[in-house]
């Protein structure tokens, strides 16, 4: 059942935009046609703790958390936080990281909005699609500059 | 409205569902995981208001109820704790407009103290309850809610667990906003008012209306069997669960509950019947598990490993198969702390400093107890500081050790319940006095910065009249009521705390300073159009 599914981690800790950046995948899974469901684990965690967000797109998802071994694609902002979300890879588990980004973005405000970029060379959604809704949710030159920063993550800069 | 999908968690579809019911009043206090309901029913254009605690909400509720008004009331599960007094006679009074009580429970404790299962509330109050397992579900169910309430008169409980209310997916918004507008208001004392003999027969008539929704489950379309056809296992489920059964098991047949009190017993037995193994998959307590076998119907259960934490395809596949070994567990995730720059940082940077005995409450303040402070030796509930404080101090007696004991609450959570443990403090002082540290950091911080009466400001950020901690303290004849600032005159602090200690009297030292993520708040809010005149 799960094949028919792509399973997509965030992991990162309080701040760092993961709950954003999965909004914005889960928005984009919905406006393509799939199914999805979101799940996150938050709370005491926007104190600088670990946060985690669980996106899963497809035909039908029923369970609205990844399944151990089951991630298709970790999206970890903190480097440190893979080690915690471990479990829940596999062999094949695409792994996107700050170092897969320029020094710059890494440690810039927009970090999750350039790994976005670096997923969806993978996923393959439509760039106008994700430029929209980067808009939508970032007004004015902010929004301007996250575009910026995804097409740096997805190599169309 | 009507045939637009969009996405949504399901504490925002809850908030949708009741607009769309035209709902008078949404009324609750925040609490992880239900705090969204009444922040996204408000942004949507619906009235919705934070109570001082969830009894008042439940209590204006009910008022709203009376008055042939249609009530939400959101808190998480231990807010029903508080509200349960009222709850308990509600059920007997039976409402007017449709009351629909939501309770987010918490199972794996993500924010909160215990994950106690609320689904025992339907049962020990006499209430129907019904489940969502999705986004989509928990419109569906509020609306359904709202019908079932007025239909038999009584309030429902929606129970939600944090995965249903945090987790989301898309909503058909399917009902068209109804204008609804409660009809006159008609006084019936003979059933509003608890004097023992209209008590005694709202009872009855109470059980009768308990077996009336049974048979009204019966027939309904509240359970449904999915994947229907497997005889080898039968599975009945409700919430997030029957979601990680279709995924965990999908060879079974599934019964999903949507209402699971009054529950369908006939159904039940009937489904049973026709599966060689039928078990019951639940997170939390045996709640189905334990009222099938009262009903005579053998059922496989579950070890008690799986009473505690949340349910997972994972743990549903354990489950079933009785494993209990523990699932494979990643390296410790970070844990949270205080901001830097916190002012509750100073208190705790001082009360850890001067080896204080320390009675926490609820809130961002409990991290006190983390370290690098380790200052915290004991956080019960809301309120709980106070009481607890004066209690130790009067086991402790007229020692040194008394006089080191002090009791630390936040703003919030002082208006909720800290009020009566002053009162306590002022009318039972013990021998050495007392002292409670009462931070005020202007807003609900740790749910996430909801407005309180003390803040100025509504739910919906108008302007409000801001009730004085100090002249509260002051006016219920605390000896003395202090106010200083932890940042700016640090020395002053605690040279006060110890004068404080060391005296006989009844002291609330007032902490006052904002937390740095409300005045960023607030900083956007002064140059946003969001403040309302």
């Amino acid at each position: 059942m799960s094949r028919d599914i792509t399973n997509v981690l965030f992991v990162g800790i309080g701040g760092q935009g993961i709950i954003r950046a999965s909004d914005m995948l889960t928005e984009a899974a919905f406006r393509l046609g799939f199914d999805v469901k979101k799940s996150e684990l938050h709370g005491m965690s926007q104190r600088g703790g670990s946060v985690s967000s669980d996106v899963r797109f497809g035909k039908k998802v029923l369970s609205p958390m990844v399944p151990v071994g089951m991630t298709d694609y970790l999206v970890a902002v903190s480097e440190d936080q893979i080690e915690v979300a471990r479990p829940y890879l596999n062999d094949a588990t695409v792994i996107v990281r700050p170092s897969d980004l320029s020094a710059d973005d890494a440690k810039s405000r927009m970090a999750n909005i350039a790994m976005l970029g670096v997923l969806n060379r993978y996923l393959k959604f439509p760039a106008d699609l994700w430029e929209t809704l980067i808009r939508e949710n970032f007004a004015g030159p902010v929004g301007e500059a996250n575009v910026l920063a995804f097409r740096r993550g997805a190599n169309l800069a | 409205m009507a045939d637009k999908k969009m996405i949504l968690s399901g504490d925002g579809a809850i908030a949708y569902g009741a607009k769309a019911c035209g709902v008078t009043l949404g009324a609750g206090y925040p609490g992880t995981p239900s705090t969204e309901i009444l922040e996204t029913l408000t942004s949507i254009g619906g009235a919705a208001q934070w109570s001082p605690n969830e009894k008042v909400a439940l209590e204006v509720a009910t008022g709203v109820s009376l008055g042939n008004g249609r009530a939400l009331v959101t808190m998480k599960h231990v807010g029903l704790n508080v509200a349960a007094d009222p709850l308990f006679t509600l059920t007997y009074m039976g409402v007017n407009g449709g009351l629909v009580i939501v309770s987010a429970d918490d199972p794996g404790m993500v924010s909160s103290q215990n994950e106690q299962d609320n689904r025992n509330y339907a049962k020990f109050a006499q209430m129907p309850m019904l489940e969502p397992s999705s986004s989509q579900e928990a419109y569906d169910l509020t609306i359904r809610a709202f019908e079932l309430s007025e239909k038999f008169k009584v309030p429902v409980l929606l129970r939600m667990t944090t995965r249903v209310c945090h987790s989301m997916g898309p909503v058909a918004l399917w009902k068209e906003d109804e204008a609804f507008r409660p009809a006159p208001y008609k006084a019936d004392a003979t059933t509003k008012v608890m004097i023992p003999a209209y008590a005694r027969r709202a009872h009855v008539r109470l059980i009768q209306v308990m077996r009336d929704l049974a048979a009204y489950n019966e027939a309904s379309d509240l359970h449904t069997v999915l994947n229907p056809g497997s005889s080898e296992l039968g599975i009945l489920s409700s919430g997030v669960s029957v979601q990680h059964v279709l995924e965990a098991a999908p060879e079974a047949s599934v019964l999903q509950l949507k209402m699971t009190w009054p529950l369908p017993m006939d159904a039940i037995r009937k489904f049973a019947s026709g599966v060689k193994r039928f078990a019951v998959v639940e997170e939390g307590s045996r709640f189905l598990e334990e009222n099938l076998r009262a009903a005579g119907i053998a059922v496989e259960g579950k070890e008690d490993v799986f009473e505690c934490g949340e349910l997972s395809v994972g743990r549903v596949k354990q489950l079933l198969a009785h494993d209990t070994t523990p699932p494979p567990a990643g390296a410790p995730g970070r844990p949270p702390a205080l901001c830097p720059g916190c002012p509750h940082r100073k208190t705790f940077e001082l009360l850890s400093d001067l080896k204080l005995t320390v009675l926490g409450d609820i809130g961002c303040y409990t991290l006190g107890v983390l370290p690098p402070f380790s200052a915290m030796d004991a956080s019960e509930c809301m309120g709980a500081s106070i009481g607890m404080g004066l209690g130790l101090r009067r086991s402790l007696g007229d020692t040194p050790e008394a006089r080191r004991v002090v009791s630390v609450i936040g703003d919030s959570t002082f208006l909720h319940s800290g009020l009566t443990g002053v009162v306590d403090m002022v009318y039972n002082k013990p021998a050495t006095g007392h002292v409670v540290l009462l931070l005020d950091n202007g807003t609900t911080a740790m749910t996430g910065l909801q407005e309180h009466a003390a803040t100025g400001y509504h739910l919906d950020k108008t302007p409000a009249v801001p009730i004085k901690l100090e002249d509260v303290c002051r006016a219920l004849g605390v000896d003395h009521v202090d106010v200083v600032d932890p940042v700016g005159d640090n020395d002053g602090y605690r040279a006060l705390l110890q004068e404080r200690l060391a005296s006989n009297d009844a002291t609330v030292i007032i902490v006052r300073r904002p937390c740095l993520m409300q005045m960023k708040k607030m900083a956007k809010m002064a140059n946003s159009t969001e403040v309302k005149k």
